[in-house]
């Protein structure tokens, strides 16, 4: 089990904060290209389903999967919107991400007067919280293969 | 446990198989006196809920009835403009149905190829070399699960998140549509899907994935 990247997300669409641990395969265009690739998947995914649901939905789109990865997602109420892509193994995430935004993003960019909101997070601090984060979760091992 | 929908979509994203299985009741009949406390707005020809919400009416949910009469669109059944027609103090007090509106046809064309499009780009933006596109995708009310064929048609299901046995369930309907719509001399390839035995056997297939999950050994 294996986490391969994170995104970050504000309501504009705009990537906050991008990074990667285990990632086998890039997307073969810009990253700014795939952050807008990124962007447009989960918003158009997000009006896909609430047109789709037959019922009336809470908490809305949780999750996909494919045959190789898994993208976990976790969106705020302010639209900040958070991404993880794991592999096949792992759980439900949402826990894992609302606990990034409240202990770190709250933390070290909403507390921080130096970061100004909206803009791609530049701070060293939260970069470092959330790599040591990610890499202490149960689930994250660099496998062999 | 339920199965919601199922959905086939050609090579090229065209929508050539729909059928609602189970379609959950989400309406709420209310009796309302002037003025009516709800906001409504006129959303792609249809009457929706903005503000307001209250007893199971939500926003989002559009107007479907008055009087018990249905409406078509916005217009009321005599082809008055509903939100005119709400505006007049001696219509109340009035009987109102809200619910989540059904989708069209041309909805459900619109949402297949919409698929066939997410499925290319979850495909694209794999941080693992050779993925498939998206298999499952998950919401807190529903799961959709798509299979796609090697020659390209997509078998789509939407159940219930607690519903087991959908892999099976997606493989049968594979069988399925190999056995009562290729083999039909009168089927043509990429078009939309009438054949009475494809449809007899697909609910049949449904119904037994619904109470037991299975379909045997051999299948």
């Amino acid at each position: 089990m294996t986490v391969h990247n994170f995104y970050i997300f504000d309501r504009n669409g705009s990537c906050l904060h991008y990074s990667e641990w285990n990632r086998k395969k890039q997307a073969g265009i810009s990253k700014e290209e795939e952050f807008k690739l990124m962007y447009g998947m989960l918003f158009s995914i997000r009006s896909f389903i609430s047109k789709m649901s037959p019922l009336d939905m809470k908490d809305g789109f949780l999750a996909f999967q494919t045959s190789r990865y898994k993208l976990h997602y976790y969106e705020t109420p302010t639209g900040i919107k958070l991404v993880m892509n794991t592999d096949l193994g792992v759980p439900n995430c949402r826990d894992t991400l609302q606990q990034i935004y409240s202990t770190l993003y709250v933390e070290y960019i909403v507390k921080n007067p130096l970061c100004v909101l909206g803009e791609s997070l530049q701070s060293d601090l939260f970069n470092t919280k959330l790599d040591s984060f990610i890499r202490a979760l149960p689930f994250f091992s660099i496998r062999a293969a | 446990m339920a199965i919601f929908s199922v959905y086939v979509v050609n090579k090229a994203g065209g929508l050539i198989y729909q059928y609602d299985n189970y379609v959950p009741r989400t309406e709420v009949e209310k009796t309302f006196s002037f003025p009516l406390d709800l906001v409504l707005k006129i959303h792609d020809e249809k009457v929706i809920v903005s503000f307001g919400q209250r007893d199971g009416i939500r926003v989002g949910h559009a107007l479907l009835s008055i009087n018990g009469v249905d409406v078509s669109g916005k217009y009321t059944a005599e082809g008055k403009e509903i939100q005119e027609y709400l505006k007049d103090p001696a219509n109340y007090p009035v009987s109102i149905k809200f619910g989540r509106q059904k989708l069209s046809s041309n909805e459900k064309l619109m949402l297949a190829s919409m698929f066939h499009s997410l499925f290319a780009i979850g495909s694209q933006l794999s941080p693992e070399v050779g993925s498939s596109g998206i298999e499952m995708l998950e919401t807190d009310m529903f799961k959709l699960h798509c299979f796609q064929t090697l020659t390209g048609i997509k078998f789509i299901v939407l159940a219930d998140p607690r519903q087991s046995g959908i892999d099976a369930l997606l493989r049968k309907i594979y069988e399925i549509y190999s056995d009562f719509a290729l083999k039909n001399p009168f089927y043509s390839l990429e078009m939309p899907i009438r054949c009475e035995l494809f449809d007899q056997n697909l609910k049949m297939a449904l119904e037994i994935a619904e109470k037991a999950g299975t379909f045997g050994p051999g299948s």
